[in-house]
């Protein structure tokens, strides 16, 4: 194990999470996601993700994920962002999922491998497996980089996704990004007053200590965030500016995915 | 002139901890008011509690000639005439800054007071084009800089249009232009109506800020009085830690006098007010 195990895990973890978050750029481009009403976004996507779920044949979910890339990349959306962030990361781990399926499914030999026989079956549900996650996970990763979290916010508020939890995933967003950095100026702050290295479990234990108090900061702030909230006017109930109504190019992009979704199913079926 | 604020003989304990104590502090309406106290003198507490945010352990605060408690503030009538007439805007603007975005937060305050939909997007519309923030009306708060933070926490008060305002060390964290920006929009409303209660530990700003000046030392009010009177009181000012005594030679004669950081284009960065006790 690294002797700077601990504190290179959190500052990856702060710099995958501010990367994660921070789509504007991308978001900010002119695509053809971006063309469209966040609402009618968010909706699109949602039904071809729970298409590609349900579509049981290959060459359908196939066409889907050739339908995700091109959405993605019309999007601007890199093709080596996808590739890192997506296709490896996704074949790595259903790929392992998926793994035992390609021995254990009862069916016809493909290939064998020494005592290990691959069936027809197993290879068709190892590959539909990863066929619709990588799928899903391009459609997904296409909205989050081509619409802002902000505007992914207004859209789910305007799908009449309760208050509490949009202003809940609001606040997360938004203070997370200061605990991040009061976690990341700790570390600092003790790195400037440290001579020669920690053990493992020296680490360790600052580490813990480190999330201690990062716990009461966090306490604190809530607390001075719910008396500003007071200060002007809160009372409990939620209250957001609800967005206009939807264009119809937003509504006629809605439709078209749908019927493209429905034509997909019954193809798969 | 109509009483806004009567604090009389308020105490506020703080897990067991006496933050105020025996704390009498009348502000009339349209008044500018300076609350100056070093750090941890207790300056904060006392604008919560004027603001509603806490509430005296023992002694009243009442506003309007109406006591602030738990049970008034229950009103639900009372609450929303309180909160359009009063607001506050906090020393750390990340705590003021919760929406995702600079117009989400300045729509915030008019949005808990059910104003109509357009007369919301005309208050927050206005209110940051007169606070020159209208550019980062897309943006996330945590993407901005001190002095924008701080704009925007303003805007997210002024859009209320409130009679009175409090501020908590509204120019702490701040460039000089930025500073000075904001005590130019203070010294405006010099000529309107409006109320504004000021915290701060900066000697500088008082004399553009405030009418009237209390200085708060561990929890006390120690002393009040013109901003001219107040700064020309070493000893209050020395005594309250506002000031501290500044020993130094000229001419082999060593002595001290009260000092504080005042002037930065100074010679010596420092407000020269020799009282020659010489040792």
């Amino acid at each position: 194990m690294s002797r700077h195990f601990v504190e290179a895990s959190l500052r990856g973890f702060a710099r995958a999470l501010s990367g994660a978050f921070a789509s504007e750029q991308t978001a900010a481009k002119r695509g053809l996601l971006q063309s469209f009403d966040p609402r009618a976004r968010i909706v699109s996507i949602f039904v071809l993700v729970l298409t590609v779920t349900l579509c049981r044949s290959i060459s359908a979910v196939a066409v889907l994920f050739l339908l995700a890339i091109f959405i993605a990349l019309t999007s601007r959306v890199s093709v080596s962002s996808l590739a890192k962030r997506v296709w490896l990361i996704v074949f790595g781990f259903t790929g392992l999922i998926a793994l035992p399926a390609l021995f254990i499914t009862p069916g016809d030999e493909l290939a064998s491998l020494g005592p290990l026989i691959i069936t027809v079956q197993g290879a068709r549900t190892a590959t539909l497996l990863i066929l619709r996650v990588e799928t899903a996970v391009t459609l997904t990763t296409a909205l989050v980089l081509s619409t802002q979290w902000t505007q992914v916010l207004r859209g789910l508020r305007s799908l009449r996704i309760p208050a509490e939890i949009v202003t809940m995933l609001a606040m997360t967003h938004r203070y997370i990004f200061l605990l991040i950095e009061s976690a990341n100026q700790m570390f600092e702050s003790r790195q400037s007053r440290m001579i020669g290295h920690l053990s493992s479990s020296e680490q360790r234990h600052m580490a813990v200590r480190t999330a201690g108090v990062l716990l009461n900061k966090s306490i604190d702030l809530s607390n001075d965030v719910y008396l500003a909230m007071q200060a002007r006017g809160f009372r409990g109930d939620i209250r957001l500016l609800d967005d206009p109504r939807m264009r119809t190019i937003d509504v006629a992009a809605i439709l078209a995915t749908i019927a493209a979704a429905s034509l997909g199913l019954w193809v798969g079926r | 002139m109509s009483n806004v604020f009567d604090v009389q003989r308020a105490s506020f304990d703080y897990e067991g901890i006496v933050a105020l104590r025996d704390i009498t502090l009348r502000v009339e309406g349209g008044q500018r008011v300076a609350l100056v106290g070093a750090n941890g003198s207790g300056k904060s507490t006392l604008l919560r509690l004027l603001d509603g945010l806490c509430f005296p352990s023992s002694g009243s605060v009442a506003v309007f000639g109406k006591a602030i408690t738990p049970s008034t503030l229950q009103d639900d009538e009372f609450a929303f005439e309180f909160r359009k007439r009063v607001a506050l805007v906090f020393q750390n603007p990340d705590v003021q800054l919760f929406n995702p975005t600079v117009f989400d937060e300045v729509a915030f305050g008019p949005l808990q007071l059910r104003l109509s939909r357009e007369e919301i997007l005309r208050r927050v519309g206005e209110t940051m084009e007169f606070m020159g923030i209208s550019q980062l009306k897309d943006r996330p708060p945590h993407r901005l800089s001190g002095g924008e933070k701080k704009r925007v926490a303003l805007a997210s008060a002024l859009v209320l249009d409130p009679e009175v305002l409090l501020l908590d060390e509204p120019t702490s964290a701040l460039d000089p232009k930025s500073q000075s920006q904001l005590i130019d929009l203070i010294q405006s409303w010099r000529s309107t109506s409006k109320t504004v209660v000021t915290a701060t530990h900066q000697l500088d700003i008082v004399e553009d800020i405030a009418d009237i000046v209390y200085i708060v030392q561990e929890g006390t009010i120690v002393g009040s009085g013109k901003p001219s009177e107040i700064l020309g009181n070493s000893e209050l000012l020395l005594r309250a830690n506002l000031v501290h005594a500044h020993r130094h030679s000229h001419g082999g004669v060593v002595h001290s006098h009260p000092h504080s950081h005042r002037h930065s284009h100074h010679e010596h960065g420092h407000a020269h007010e020799h009282t020659h006790d010489e040792e």
